[in-house]
């Protein structure tokens, strides 16, 4: 499964918000879109999603071009977004056709490899922010999506869940194998997640480097190498002049 | 370590549960202090009414003791009387309520479903909710007599509004983060609205139902009043004419009564449906 971005951009009301996004995930990789606030990383995300369809340019998953909601894409928001109405069970397996006994017993599974076997029958208020981020998770899984979208799914989180969530995604991902891009403004998490990581920058955001993370998995946090790549992005990310015009150069 | 940490979640859950258990008994000692604490004044008022009206401080054609009433209660249920007063009143606020509820579920979807009709229907039912309802009385009469059609329209007007009102601004206020995940997994717009709109509208739904009814009782003594010949609004109207004030007061208690034991119904279908919500464990 791979994804075709060409000279993708958005304008609201007049107003361009990101424009000439260009990249291919493969199959497999995980893409990190980096940025300020307000640089449109989400924007593309929906964009590719299908959630919205008036963008400018281009977007081929396995080369079809469709502006539409697609089976094939899960997405994971920054909330969990749970129907509060629905128990554990009855969410995560709120997108899945079939008949009653084999959603349950698939909706099972995938809540087990999220660690939350046991909770079927709780309803969302019963939950702390991280379970219930988890149960967002297994939703998004159990469609068994080709690309998964990931729009900041661990920022509200504590730094720990956070931690916890980002070894699941990287089992996840492991055991599935899922083309992964995901919306991040934590560098941390870029680095230690992320085979290459695009950063974006500007008003309008427009991509600014694309930095391969060439470290084996699993990554040690806050290792050498890490730090190396953290320092990178910064300077990328940095509105010094200096920097700029070291960019230009390079570019 | 992931599986571990889960673990722990779900424990701390169960162990929340169990806690609750024990303290049951606490929680019923100190609802049953409150009741108590709460029954105090209006079993003393009754005591001090009683005790007042027999020794004829106030007039018995005035304000008859709490036993005589009862006792006028106690006769008519005798003589069946009661039932079919209470029966016939129970049934104009049934079919009344039905018939607002629906109109208001059907008007108020529309309404609250598509722009264009909100922007043709809305203007013009709020016109009329500012007229008092009461003031159709006369028109509604003239129409269809003093017969039951009138009766129940009436009631259907006065249950209408908050229920249309409520079933409008709940689908308005439907999240929209929640539809965007039904979009994301591929829902039509009937999917949508049958799945994630209207149990999101549901609570707004329900409250609206509970003060529809409150209206309907309210419109069923003016229909009554304005001319009857069963009903507790005409029981009102038999004790004014016949200067039986116990009659009066006795239909009071009937009306306080059978309103709350119906909106007490609709309470546990409110809590059966809504048990999912954060704050119905408490009300």
């Amino acid at each position: 499964m791979n994804l075709n971005l060409q000279d993708v951009g958005r304008t609201f009301d007049g107003r361009e918000v990101v424009r000439n996004v260009s990249f291919t995930a493969e199959s497999g990789e995980i893409i990190g879109l980096l940025g300020t606030s307000g640089c449109g990383k989400s924007t593309i995300l929906r964009a590719i999603s299908g959630l919205d369809d008036a963008y400018d340019g281009r977007i081929e998953i396995n080369g079809n071009v469709s502006r539409k909601v697609e089976d094939t894409t899960g997405f994971i928001f920054q909330e969990p977004r749970l129907m509060p109405w629905l128990t554990v069970l009855e969410n995560v397996t709120f997108g899945l056709k079939g008949s009653r006994d084999q959603k349950e017993a698939a909706g099972k599974r995938y809540l087990e490899s999220v660690g939350l076997g046991g909770s079927e029958a709780l309803y969302p208020r019963a939950l702390s922010g991280g379970m219930a981020q988890r149960v967002a998770i297994a939703r998004a899984l159990v469609t068994s999506p080709e690309i998964l979208l990931l729009d900041e799914p661990f920022s509200a989180l504590d730094a720990f869940t956070k931690m916890q969530l980002q070894d699941l995604l990287m089992e996840i991902w492991r055991e599935y194998r899922t083309t992964i891009i995901l919306v991040t403004h934590d560098i941390d998490e870029a680095t230690y997640l992320c085979d290459r990581i695009i950063t974006l920058r500007g008003q309008p955001g427009e991509m600014d480097r694309v930095i391969p993370i060439e470290q084996e998995r699993p990554r040690e946090r806050g290792s050498r190498q890490l730090a190396e790549y953290k320092k990178e992005i910064l300077g990328s990310l940095d509105l010094n002049q200096s920097t700029q015009y070291e960019q230009r150069i390079n570019s | 370590m992931m599986e571990k940490s889960a673990g722990r979640f779900v424990g701390r859950q169960v162990a929340d549960e169990s806690s609750t258990g024990g303290k049951r008994e606490q929680r019923d000692t100190k609802r049953l202090q409150a009741i108590l604490l709460g029954s105090l004044l209006p079993v003393l008022l009754v005591a001090v009414w009683e005790v007042l009206s027999r020794t004829g401080v106030f007039p018995a054609y005035q304000l008859p003791a709490p036993s005589t009433i009862l006792s006028t209660i106690r006769e008519m249920a005798q003589d069946g009387s009661l039932y079919s007063h209470v029966g016939i009143t129970t049934f104009r606020v049934f079919a009344g309520f039905i018939i607002g509820t629906l109109l208001a579920i059907v008007l108020g979807s529309i309404v609250g479903f598509y722009e264009k009709a909100e922007q043709i229907f809305d203007p013009m039912i709020q016109a009329f909710r500012s007229i008092p309802s009461l003031a159709w009385v006369p028109l509604f009469i003239l129409w269809m007599g003093i017969g039951e059609p009138s009766k129940v329209t009436m009631i259907a007007v006065g249950v209408f509004f908050p229920v249309y009102l409520n079933v409008v601004s709940g689908i308005a206020g439907v999240d929209r983060k929640l539809i965007e995940v039904g979009k994301m997994y591929g829902l039509n717009t009937f999917q949508l609205i049958r799945r994630v709109i209207l149990p999101a509208s549901m609570p707004s739904f329900l409250t609206g139902l509970r003060s529809g009814l409150g209206l309907g009782w309210m419109f069923v003594v003016a229909a009554e009043l304005m001319g009857a010949s069963t009903g507790l609004g005409y029981l009102l109207v038999l004790g004014q004419n016949t200067l039986s004030p116990e009659i009066i007061i006795a239909s009071i208690i009937l009306f306080a009564i059978i309103g709350k034991l119906t909106d007490w119904i609709l309470k546990i279908v409110e809590q059966r449906a809504l048990h999912w919500q954060d704050g119905m464990v408490k009300s």
